[in-house]
């Protein structure tokens, strides 16, 4: 099969929905000049000249121009640049887009997008470093997609694009550049289905977007040890897939769960407390999260390294997940 | 003045309609009979009225937490209205938004905004999708004095200027935001002053005169209409009831409230056109009889409708849930 990266497939996925879709159009900050500032909508300015637009830094103009436009007709997909300047718009996220179908007593739909690159190890400092998802899975009304692969982003993009509901989509900023197989053929992937990206037997591994990657490599090194390890990629963080990872929980009876966003009230606080809750019976040690430190990500290299896990953080959470039991 | 019979009648029944429903409205909550916080419209019925005569039912408006005058005059149901502030099943929102939070999508309303200055940026999607779209229709949004100081207000119009957006943005400019003066608040004396920030028209008109209303939107409807951008106008009134029923007022005198309410719009508009012929005392009488009857039975179809059933709490969430749990 062939192989393209993770931004070509983003751009893709784009292209395939905007041929089917008229009402599709993107809109965010330098987008036409060099087709995205990660390469990832290479092409669609010159295909699609009147449906990717260029905005004034305004962010919360643009999210709530994505806004208006879905209430009436549109499809749009919000690009907002860094993830990090969605502390900017978060009124027209949280309270405007989230709410109003619920608000409004079911009498409209918010078929919109907002597409931010997250995520840290670049240097980027504290300003465009972060990582999110956990406050939209926190606040209802939002479908909150983090994806790892080129073959998930375009199967997750294209049925994000086509849902009837406020999607936020995260991409890891250091995974535009990462090849992976993708199918010339058409194929959607469902919202909120997890893949199992790696089998095991002893310990089950929940993680996503930038985390898989560093969670399949504690993987192959552990199984050097003789240990076997499960890799759930989430995929989507909400709704989440419980029935996958319940079923690997009943068979691994161990659990970690890998985020690179701050693991105080991050996403494995409520993935740890569902467990319990619903499988304390199958668990034979206490969950292990790995997350970053509670501090803002710093800039320097060996800084930015000592705030967030990598692989040798998931190895040392797989060790401790099976001494604990 | 190109006013005849037929457009003075309909701007003055939307005048009547409004205060009808808002003193009734105020009544009832004086009574105990709605729940949460209503704010109210009387005094500023001219400039829903005079600014709504010039749009078609496929026009969008987007309105804000002082929004059933907005709503009404683009043909809202005053039934589905008093439901809702009921907090009724048979409400516009079924019970989930209240009297802060009225839209009804059949008529382009797209809804009332609790956040101040929340109703800029989606405007400006609104009036995007229109331009995308290529049809000829035409974004209102209302603001008040208090939201022209959220940054909300300088990226839209800035977006509405460069894009050319078929918006008008209608500051109703009615002294208070909330219980803070206007002079205390706002950089200048009103509001259109800022539209050459923008290079957009700016407007200022008397909104108590909805004569002067009608006519500066008619211009800037047109305008819109006709693919040359948005238009920054400024309606200035006075409100004349509280920031919400049941607001102390220790902001303003006695006297003060009762000096506006001898420039309130509809007395205004009624001397006017008894003058022209454009109504007599029979007809006004009747106007106001009409629509007493139409909200009493709002009130008596809101009393009778049914709370909504406590699941309906969870519901309406998502248009596709994915999973058992999740509505």
């Amino acid at each position: 099969m062939r192989e393209i990266t993770i931004a070509q497939a983003t751009a893709e996925a784009l292209m395939e929905e905007m041929s089917k879709d008229p009402g599709i159009f993107i809109i965010g900050e330098d987008l036409t000049a060099h087709g995205g500032i990660f390469g990832q909508f290479v092409g669609i300015p010159e295909k699609f000249p009147d449906r990717i637009l260029d905005t004034p830094i305004s962010e919360t103009a643009i999210v709530g121009a994505g806004v208006g436009a879905a209430l009436t007709g549109m499809r749009p997909l919000v690009d907002l640049h860094f993830a990090d300047f969605i502390t900017i718009t978060m009124d027209e996220i949280v309270s405007q887009a989230a709410t109003m179908r619920y608000m409004f007593g079911g009498q409209s739909k918010m078929p919109l997008v907002i597409w931010a690159p997250d995520g840290a190890g670049l240097s980027a400092g504290p300003h465009h470093s972060k990582s999110f998802e956990a406050w939209f899975m926190h606040a209802p009304g939002m479908k909150v997609v983090v994806p790892s692969t080129p073959y998930d982003v375009k199967g997750l993009l294209k049925s994000a694009l086509r849902d009837d509901d406020l999607v936020l989509f995260f991409q890891h900023k250091k995974l535009f550049k990462f090849k992976g197989p993708v199918p010339e053929e058409e194929y959607v992937i469902p919202l909120k289905k997890a893949d199992v990206k790696r089998e095991g037997s002893d310990v089950t591994v929940i993680t996503y977007s930038m985390m898989v990657h560093h969670s399949l490599e504690a993987a192959k090194k552990l199984e050097g040890e003789g240990i076997s390890v499960e890799v759930i990629d989430l995929r989507t963080v909400w709704p989440f897939d419980f029935d996958l990872i319940a079923e690997s929980v009943k068979k691994t009876g161990h659990v970690v769960i890998a985020h690179e966003s701050w693991k105080v009230g991050g996403v494995g606080a409520e993935l740890a407390s569902q467990i319990q809750e619903k499988l304390f019976d199958y668990l034979d040690a206490p969950i292990v999260r790995v997350g970053a430190e509670h501090t803002p990500i710093p800039f320097s290299p060996p800084l930015e390294k000592r705030v967030i896990p990598d692989a040798e953080d998931v190895y040392r959470a797989v060790k401790k997940v099976l001494e604990d039991a | 003045m190109a006013i005849d019979k037929d457009l003075a009648l309909k701007l003055y029944r939307t005048m009547v309609r409004i205060r009808v429903f808002e003193t009734v409205t105020e009544k009832l909550f004086l009574e105990g009979k709605l729940p949460g916080f209503v704010h109210l419209y009387i005094g500023e019925e001219a400039i829903a009225a005079g600014v709504n005569a010039n749009l078609r039912i496929d026009d969008y408006i987007l309105s804000t937490h002082r929004g059933h005058g907005h709503t009404l005059a683009k043909g809202g149901d005053m039934k589905k209205m008093m439901a809702e502030n009921y907090g009724k099943f048979t409400g516009y929102c079924k019970g989930k938004g209240g009297s802060m939070h009225i839209a009804d999508f059949s008529i382009g309303m797209l809804g009332a905004n609790g956040v101040v200055g929340g109703q800029f940026p989606i405007s400006v999607g609104a009036g995007l999708s229109i331009k995308l779209r290529k049809t000829d229709q035409v974004v209102v949004a209302y603001f008040g004095d208090g939201a022209a100081n959220r940054g909300t207000f300088h990226e839209a119009m800035n977006m509405a200027s460069i894009w050319k957006l078929p918006i008008i943005f209608v500051n109703e400019d009615n002294q208070f935001a909330s219980t803070t003066r206007k002079v205390r608040t706002l950089s200048v004396e009103h509001v259109a002053q800022r539209a050459s920030a923008y290079n957009v028209p700016g407007v200022r008109c008397d909104g108590n005169d909805v004569i002067a209303v009608y006519e500066a939107a008619k211009e800037a409807v047109e305008r819109a209409r006709r693919g040359e951008g948005p238009t920054l106008m400024s309606c200035q009134t006075y409100r004349l009831k509280g920031h919400f029923i049941g607001d102390p007022e220790k902001y303003r005198t006695h006297e003060e409230v009762e000096k506006f309410w001898k420039q309130e719009p509809i007395g205004r508009f009624e001397k006017i056109a008894f003058e022209n012929g454009w109504l007599t005392e029979e007809e006004k009488n009747a106007i106001w009889e009409e629509y007493q009857k139409e909200a009493d039975e709002a009130v008596k179809f809101a009393e009778e409708s049914p709370y909504p059933d406590p699941e309906e709490a969870l519901k309406d969430v998502f248009v596709n849930p994915l999973e058992e749990g999740l509505k």
